[in-house]
């Protein structure tokens, strides 16, 4: 399979596993600290906060995109390739996408640490 | 941040790292499965190491939700990133392996990349509620 499929096939990983980071965070801020909340209404109350908020869902059909794109990619390149490869990637994305659509303030320090990651996992996996 | 927040980061970093190192020595046990063979992989699920390596990651989900929930995705990322590194030792000390230099160097960034994010504030510091959640506040 051609090197264009299969980065094409990693820009589709990282999307799907960026988009499902980032709805599964905004689920967890939606339903607040779920320590308290266990404390408040029990266990139960905080598993059906979570498997009925519509952010988690779309997140765990995101997260099982990311998952066969990725048995997909694998079966077209290496694993030393495709694994730390979608891995830093992510790690970038995410931060571009809390800043977006999160709102979170990513300052200089926590672009550093992600670039300083996303370098190392690179360099870890290679 | 509390110390109890800080053991919700460490329990992401331990369950992630010791859940992949559990079903990777379980799927060496089992052996390759072909793609032809795909339904194999049910009956892999059966293996003692696979299934303490689900339980393992499913402990990881539940930490890492928690933390979700009470900090900004840009934080629990790079701070529990620090489970690369424990992998690649956990990996080195089961298997035997040499650490190479450019395994340091990616160990020295991604420890680095842990340091400079958590001396920062966990959660951004919201005056108003967002426009978008403001139906989900209790």
């Amino acid at each position: 399979m051609s090197a264009v499929s299969t980065w094409c096939a990693i820009a589709g990983i990282v999307a799907s596993s960026t988009a499902g980071d980032v709805l599964l965070s905004r689920a967890m801020r939606q339903i607040g600290h779920v320590g308290e909340l266990w404390r408040r209404a029990g266990l139960g109350a905080v598993l059906k906060a979570i498997v009925t908020h519509p952010s988690f869902l779309l997140a765990l059909f995101f997260m099982a995109a990311a998952f066969f794109g990725l048995l997909l990619a694998l079966s077209w390149a290496d694993v030393s390739l495709v694994v730390p490869a979608t891995a830093s990637l992510t790690y970038v994305t995410n931060a571009l996408a809390a800043r977006l659509f999160l709102h979170e303030r990513v300052d200089r320090r926590r672009w550093m640490s992600a670039l300083l990651v996303c370098a190392g996992v690179a360099v870890l996996a290679a | 941040m509390t110390f109890r927040k800080y053991l919700v980061l460490v329990a992401i970093i331990v369950f992630a790292s010791t859940g992949d190192i559990s079903l990777s020595y379980g799927m060496k046990r089992v052996g390759a499965i072909s793609l032809a063979r795909w339904t194999e992989l049910f009956a892999a699920v059966l293996n003692p190491w696979i299934a303490l390596g689900i339980v393992l990651l499913l402990g990881f989900f539940a930490a890492y939700l928690s933390a979700l929930s009470w900090s900004d995705l840009t934080y629990v990322l790079p701070a529990t990133s620090l489970g690369y590194v424990l992998l690649a030792l956990l990996s080195v000390w089961l298997l035997g392996e040499k650490v190479s230099v450019t395994r340091w160097i990616g160990i020295l960034l991604v420890s680095s990349g842990v340091g400079i994010v958590t001396r920062g504030p966990s959660a951004t510091h919201r005056h108003q509620p967002e426009p978008d959640s403001a139906g989900d506040q209790r």
